[in-house]
């Protein structure tokens, strides 16, 4: 068989032992189940009232049509992270050792990770988009724009996976991560378009968050499911996706290649 | 089947390894014994792929480690001082997926992992997760994982610190049976007796370097040969004790107080028994017991290095 054939069943092997992880720990899901739903329920019901997002023909657009796009980006941008804090607890056991010491493709530890916290996340935005629905949101993208759009938020995370795969290299204990990573993503999220529109922040902040990644994926994703300019927001949030891949899957198997062979 | 010539490895001011030279013929077990701290394990590491060494050169079953370092792996199999396994998977199910990652082919992982689990003894706890392991059944998994693609050379790294002593005897059987099976072992520990028990040969390695090597029997002849030892009734005769073996031993004798014993190497064994006692008895000191003993090779350690392996009081355990 070639190396690619291979790849892709140490690869699924690693899938198959990260589902039954989860399996035997569900609390491993909560963070794409539990916290999402309550993140859907607290903003809408919340903020719903208070925060004016514009007006569509002359009505007062709805606020839960504007936020799914947000939490979507931001749930699936914390499960991308989150692979860094699993990857660095995987570090702390011996399991590593033992891979390591297999013929097997060492990548495939890696994106076993990756596609499994996609799988993640794919759940969480499914969950997300029934809740969503339950409290009043109307995707008006129809089917290739919504499509559009779940692609468009899981390329972000599974770009955000290899980042976290990085940072998951690097920190020395999973709890280290787990701080840097609020202290990274949070302000990431809420200096964005992701809850409130932009034209309300003081000027040097706005010229942030109008630029910054976070904000054109949840454009792109708010533009896709609500139909509105379509296609038109998509290729700056899919040029960063496929920039953070390219950037960190090699850093971050150059990383653990580099925390492993010491 | 493993060879190592030189090999250097230092992690910032500390020297790993310092030019660590060894040689394991197939079929056969080599102790690699030292302290804590001595290189054993970096050594493992380097062997194993898992560490680059600074410099030297090394081969297993007849590859350069450090030019390909995946075929080797599929040669070897490790098991170590911290089993790795998965916690949340079950015996089995650890097994198999070692199995699989090393290309075993599917029905042959299925009847190899039931194979080793009864051999290992596990069979009953085979579905249950490895969370619920006692260390002794851990360490018999991880050994059954290396041993999965059936590798002709094995490494183990102290197989049994930690284990209480019915762990150790079972993991005993385990790696002897295994040489007998025609494997090559290198296991590294810091038990004197282990590597008595199951090396053919033994290198005591300090500060990243091989200080001696040879058989058991080899190395205690390096320390030298037979000793007169008795242990006293009475702790303020030791004195006296002393000067009586001293008259008909080889050099000074060595007291251990707290043990109240005395030894003393000896020529022959010829009447030296029944001196010592008459001429002890005429000094009015009480024997407790009496006899030959040749060295152990902690005293080899001891000989070699000026210090004990592991704690004073656990030497001559």
């Amino acid at each position: 068989m070639t190396g690619f054939v291979w790849w892709l069943r140490d690869s699924w092997e690693m899938v198959k032992r990260n589902l039954i992880h989860i399996r035997r720990t569900p609390e491993l899901l909560l963070d794409v189940t539990l916290s999402p739903i309550m993140f859907v329920l607290l903003f809408s019901f919340v903020f719903g009232g208070a925060i004016n997002v514009g007006s569509e023909g002359g009505e007062e657009a709805s606020y839960i049509n504007f936020l799914m796009a947000g939490i979507f980006v931001q749930t699936v941008a914390f499960a991308g992270i989150y692979t860094g804090v699993l990857l660095a607890n995987d570090l702390q056991k011996g399991m590593i050792d033992r891979f390591r010491s297999l013929p097997m493709s060492q990548s495939a530890v890696l994106t076993g990770r990756t596609v499994t916290d996609l799988m993640r996340a794919t759940l969480a935005v499914a969950i997300m988009w029934i809740v969503g629905m339950l409290v009043g949101f109307r995707p008006e993208g129809g089917l290739v724009g919504n499509f559009a759009a779940v692609g468009i938020m899981l390329l972000f995370g599974f770009a955000l996976s290899w980042v976290g795969v990085a940072m998951g290299a690097l920190v020395r204990t999973p709890e280290a991560l787990q701080g840097i990573m609020f202290a990274v993503v949070f302000p990431l999220t809420f200096v964005s378009s992701a809850f409130v529109p932009t034209e309300t922040m003081p000027n040097w902040m706005r010229i942030f968050a109008e630029n910054q990644p976070m904000t054109h994926v949840v454009n792109a994703v708010r533009d896709l499911t609500l139909g509105t300019d379509l296609y038109a927001a998509e290729l700056p949030s899919v040029i960063w996706s496929v920039a953070f891949l390219a950037a960190f899957f090699p850093l971050g198997l150059w990383l653990y290649r580099r925390r492993t062979t010491q | 089947m493993i060879e190592a010539v030189g090999l250097h490895k230092s992690f910032g001011d500390t020297h790993a390894l310092a030019g660590l030279d060894l040689d394991v013929a197939e079929g056969t077990i080599l102790g690699v014994l030292g302290p804590n701290g001595a290189g054993k394990t970096t050594a493992v590491r380097v062997l194993t792929t898992l560490t680059r060494p600074d410099a030297g050169h090394a081969t297993v079953a007849g590859i350069d480690v450090l030019r390909h370092p995946s075929e080797v792996r599929a040669k070897i199999g490790v098991a170590g001082q911290y089993a790795a396994l998965d916690e949340l998977l079950t015996g089995r199910e650890n097994l198999r997926m070692v199995g699989r990652l090393y290309r075993v082919s599917t029905s042959d992982v299925r009847r190899r992992a039931d194979e080793l689990l009864e051999r290992f003894e596990l069979t009953d706890a085979a579905d249950r997760t490895v969370k619920t392991y006692s260390g002794g059944m851990r360490r018999r998994l991880d050994l059954g994982a290396a041993l999965m693609a059936q590798p002709p050379v094995i490494f183990l790294d102290e197989p049994t610190t930690g284990l209480d002593p019915k762990g150790r005897l079972s993991m005993w059987d385990l790696i002897a049976g295994l040489a007998r099976s025609g494997t090559t072992v290198l296991m590294t520990t810091q038990y004197l007796e282990e590597a008595d028990q199951l090396a053919d040969d033994i290198v005591v390695i300090d500060h990243g370097r091989v200080i001696a090597r040879g058989s058991a029997d080899d190395l205690k002849r390096q320390v030298g040969g037979e000793r007169l030892e008795i242990t006293i009734s009475d702790a303020p005769w030791l004195d006296m004790a002393r000067t009586v073996l001293e008259a008909f031993g080889e050099g000074p004798a060595r007291v251990h107080e707290e043990e109240r014993r005395v030894s003393v190497a000896v020529a022959s064994h010829d009447g030296v028994l029944t001196r010592a006692i008459r001429e002890l008895d005429a000094a009015g000191v009480h024997v407790d017991d009496i006899g030959f003993r040749r060295p152990t090779l902690d005293e080899v350690f001891l000989s070699l290095t000026g210090r004990g392996v592991v704690e004073p009081a656990e030497v001559e355990a």
